[in-house]
């Protein structure tokens, strides 16, 4: 008999439970069967979660003595927090509360309602016994630093360090390339509205650049993170720019006098060129350009150094080495963005083999004023315009060949680039599109707009875009071959120019960075939110926040958005001052302790310190992490750990094979006497 | 016989990977069978081998153990001391006359709810077909005289 007064909550979740598990039946059995185990009183309800749910949990605290709490419900990911708290209002510890997942668990992965009730009281039961070795605890408070790391200059993450610096708190930011800007100061019109990118970017851009409270780091990359939330320690490299920027005044000379032209395949999309020494764009935030040692010639052959005798500031110092910064900071902002589907994986549109298909940033270019070819339209040799252009939706998304997920801005950037096309060069326009993606405001009325104006809009998803002509008038002109579903009939069109609306893919190494930071990554490689409705820019790992395409396809104002939401939660963090985390820890039990340092090894945070004198070991609490493979290494049981001890994890065990999958007797291990 | 044979399992679930696996096999419903129980602990790396021995020992004809993949652990590493007491503990159950087959290590990151399912599934088939464990049959088999169970003491 349980000295414990345990109380058994069973939720129907509406019909999510009750629809499959009979929950009238696991409360009766449990307050009949697990009566010795110390249940006194046991209620199914039709959502625990709510707040008559919950007062009916404190009411019992109250008035029936209740000593622990079993909630038989969702997943503990989703409601432990809830019910810890109307634990702590009844009156109890609010970890003398237990979950019991039989929704993600039983009601939404099994059929059979026999099986079901009966594994549902099963994991009751493990709940139950569990609960008993359950010990009032403490949450661990940890000071928050003041100061935030944003990773990724692009639009994200330029909107997340301005909120945070306007808000008087200091802002590292990352990135990578030379400059700041991302994708978006490649742009040159944003849709629906049409305004230019740069024009609403840089004054952003230069705000960053100016700002008394961000420490800008571009050219760099994190290469370690420690700790956690509140105390993190980064670790950047500052990759030597071989420009003093000091003395660099931007004045531009340098890349002016530098022989060396490179074709730029990241700022023009492998469109245009720039130079060894260079700055991606003129705007460029901070205005100091980077050597390429890859293609300079002193680097190459040791000679030349044209920049150095020219720049008028002696700023040039072809011995400058990477910089290894070491930062502390109390939350993390990761905003790395995206890349372009690489359009050559299909190989029958085209890309890369006929020269007078464009992949959409490459077109963005093209339209840019700032661009390589002055914003005018025209085919790969520089001066023909195009009489008839094809845009086609989809590339690289909506294919099970390569990505299933829907990249969400091709609808509409294949829109704008219609309309561009249309007021440029007054060319035919035709599109191919699955469906018609323009949800938002004013986005369809955007693709109303583009329909009155004359482009041709096919249905159907192209086959083929070739330079073989069969047919009169296909000759010198790219076929795109297609199935037009709406007359139920195969359509070649003959155009001078083809555009693909290349998808958006997670950055190559989203995979790596992820495990930097201690966050996970999605099938696709997107990183995974902490819950994809109601908590969409924080991770499961605490202090570490997502904005932008990192998290998945997006546009413009929804990263900006959510740039903007994971700096209110970051600045949360910073105004509580302090934060407290789960009290998971190991701890050792002095007097059990041998000193056999078996466990010495096993940590990879340093949290186990061996003390030579007194011939035992000890947890450091503030680096324990609460994985617990020490105490399942421990010969002597010396250390235990909150939440997860062996009493705990053995009662739960005993609770679940209580009921065999069948039927509701109880089966024990009888040795078979002969 | 009465009813077909219904192996019993034990899930130890990693809090950070496989546990929300199971949480996604449940947004997304996922169907598997039911004769799965799981366990939440913090990081495989917790899972004493003493666990599995006493589930086996305590009515489970089979155990699921399930983590992060290798390089990807939550804790960094631990999963990989998990991997190195796993194979340890097969080699045990092969000495104790236990099949080893019947416990079995999987890694399932939080995105693959469908693949954890999927190995459910399987691992209960593979079990079903090994038969009910029956473990105070097979340790007697092996020598050791089962202990009489203490004689219950009548309050």
């Amino acid at each position: 008999m349980s000295k414990e007064r345990i109380g058994v909550y069973v939720c129907h979740c509406g019909s999510n439970i009750a629809g499959v598990v009979d929950v009238a039946e696991v409360a009766r059995w449990a307050s009949e069967a697990l009566q010795d185990d110390g249940v006194v009183v046991a209620r199914d309800y039709k959502f625990m979660c709510s707040s008559l749910g919950q007062e009916l949990i404190e009411a019992d605290i109250r008035e029936q003595g209740l000593t622990r709490v079993v909630v038989a419900a969702c997943s503990p990911h989703l409601h432990e927090h809830t019910f810890r708290k109307a634990t702590e209002r009844g009156g109890l510890n609010p970890y003398l509360c237990e979950m019991v997942s039989i929704r993600e668990q039983v009601s939404w992965v099994h059929t059979d309602r026999h099986k079901a009730t009966e594994k549902a009281k099963a994991l009751v039961a493990g709940g139950v016994e569990r609960v008993v070795h359950h010990e009032p605890l403490e949450p661990i408070r940890v000071p928050i630093n003041e100061a935030t790391l944003v990773v990724g200059g692009g639009i994200a993450g330029i909107q997340a360090a301005l909120e945070i610096a306007d808000s008087g708190y200091p802002v590292y930011l990352v990135e990578r390339e030379p400059s700041i800007g991302g994708h978006m100061a490649q742009f040159d019109k944003t849709f629906p509205t049409l305004d230019c990118a740069a024009c609403i970017l840089t004054p952003k851009m230069v705000s960053v650049g100016d700002h008394p409270n961000i420490t800008l780091l571009t050219w760099s990359e994190v290469e370690q993170v420690d700790g956690y939330v509140g105390n993190f320690e980064v670790t950047i490299r500052k990759k030597a720019r071989y420009v003093n920027e000091e003395l660099c005044t931007g004045c531009g000379i340098c890349e002016e006098k530098c022989p060396k032209r490179v074709i730029d395949n990241v700022y023009e999309a492998g469109l245009g060129y720039r130079k060894a020494v260079y700055r991606p764009f003129p705007q460029a935030v901070p205005k100091y350009p980077v050597i390429d040692t890859k293609n300079c010639i002193y680097f190459e052959r040791g000679k030349c150094k044209a920049c150095q005798i020219f720049c008028p500031t002696k700023a040039i110092d072809f011995e400058q080495e990477d910089q290894i910064i070491q930062v502390k900071v109390g939350n993390i902002i990761l905003a790395t963005g995206y890349d372009l589907f690489d359009a050559r994986r299909i190989p029958q549109l085209g890309y890369g083999r006929l020269a007078n298909v464009f992949t959409s940033l490459e077109f963005e270019r093209m339209c840019n004023a700032a661009g390589p070819t002055n914003g005018e339209i025209v085919l790969r040799d520089g001066v023909t315009k195009p009489q008839s252009v094809a845009i086609i939706h989809c590339v690289g998304s909506r294919d099970r060949n390569y990505n299933n997920y829907c990249s969400v801005i091709c609808c509409m950037s294949s829109l704008k680039f219609a309309h561009l096309v249309k007021e440029r060069t007054g060319a035919e326009v035709y599109n191919f599109y699955i469906d018609m993606r323009t949800a938002f405001k004013d986005y369809d009325e955007f693709y109303q707009k583009v329909l009155s104006e004359g482009t041709h809009f096919i249905r159907g998803r192209v086959a083929e875009v070739t330079d073989a002509a069969r047919l009169p008038g296909e000759e010198g002109k790219l076929i795109v071959q297609c199935e037009d579903t709406f007359i139920g009939k195969q359509r070649r069109i003959p155009v001078d120019m083809v555009i693909l609306s290349a998808g958006l893919e997670p950055r190559r190494d989203a995979k790596e960075v992820a495990k930097k930071f201690g966050i996970s990554c999605s099938a696709d490689s997107w990183f995974i939110e902490k819950h994809p409705k109601l908590d969409p820019v924080a991770t499961m790992t605490e202090g570490i926040f997502i904005a932008g395409a990192c998290q998945g396809p997006k546009d413009i104002p929804a990263s900006v958005s959510q740039g903007a939401a994971a700096a209110a939660r970051v600045l949360s963090h910073i105004q509580q001052k302090e934060l407290s985390l789960e009290p998971v820890r190991a701890s050792v039990i002095e007097e059990k302790c041998s000193g056999c340092r078996i466990c010495n090894g096993l940590c990879p945070f340093n949290a186990i310190i061996f003390h030579e004198d007194r011939r035992v070991t000890e947890i450091n609490p503030a680096l324990c992490q609460g994985c617990g493979t020490c105490v399942a290494a421990c010969p002597s049981g010396a250390i235990t750990g909150t939440q997860f001890s062996n009493e705990q994890v053995l009662a739960q065990l005993e609770g679940l094979l209580k009921i065999p999958v069948n039927g509701s007797s109880a089966r024990l291990p009888e040795p078979e006497l002969a | 016989m009465s009813e077909p044979f219904e192996p019993l399992i034990i899930g130890f679930t990693c809090n950070w990977c496989s546990y929300r696996a199971a949480d996604l096999a449940g947004t997304s419903r996922e169907k598997y069978p039911p004769n799965i129980r799981l366990i939440r602990l913090m990081c495989s790396g917790r899972l004493d081998p003493t666990f599995v021995l006493k589930a086996l020992a305590g009515g489970a004809d089979g155990v699921l153990i399930t983590g992060c993949h290798p390089g990807e652990c939550h804790y960094l590493e631990q999963n990989f001391k998990a991997l190195r007491r796993y194979l340890l503990l097969r080699r045990l159950l092969t000495q104790m006359g236990v099949e080893p087959a019947r416990v079995r290590l999987v890694w399932a990151s939080a995105a693959e709810g469908v693949r954890l399912a999927a190995e459910i599934d399987r691992f209960v088939e593979e079990v079903r077909r090994l038969g009910p464990l029956n473990w105070p049959a097979v340790v007697s088999e092996n020598g050791a005289e089962m202990p009489e169970p203490a004689t219950e003491v009548t309050a």
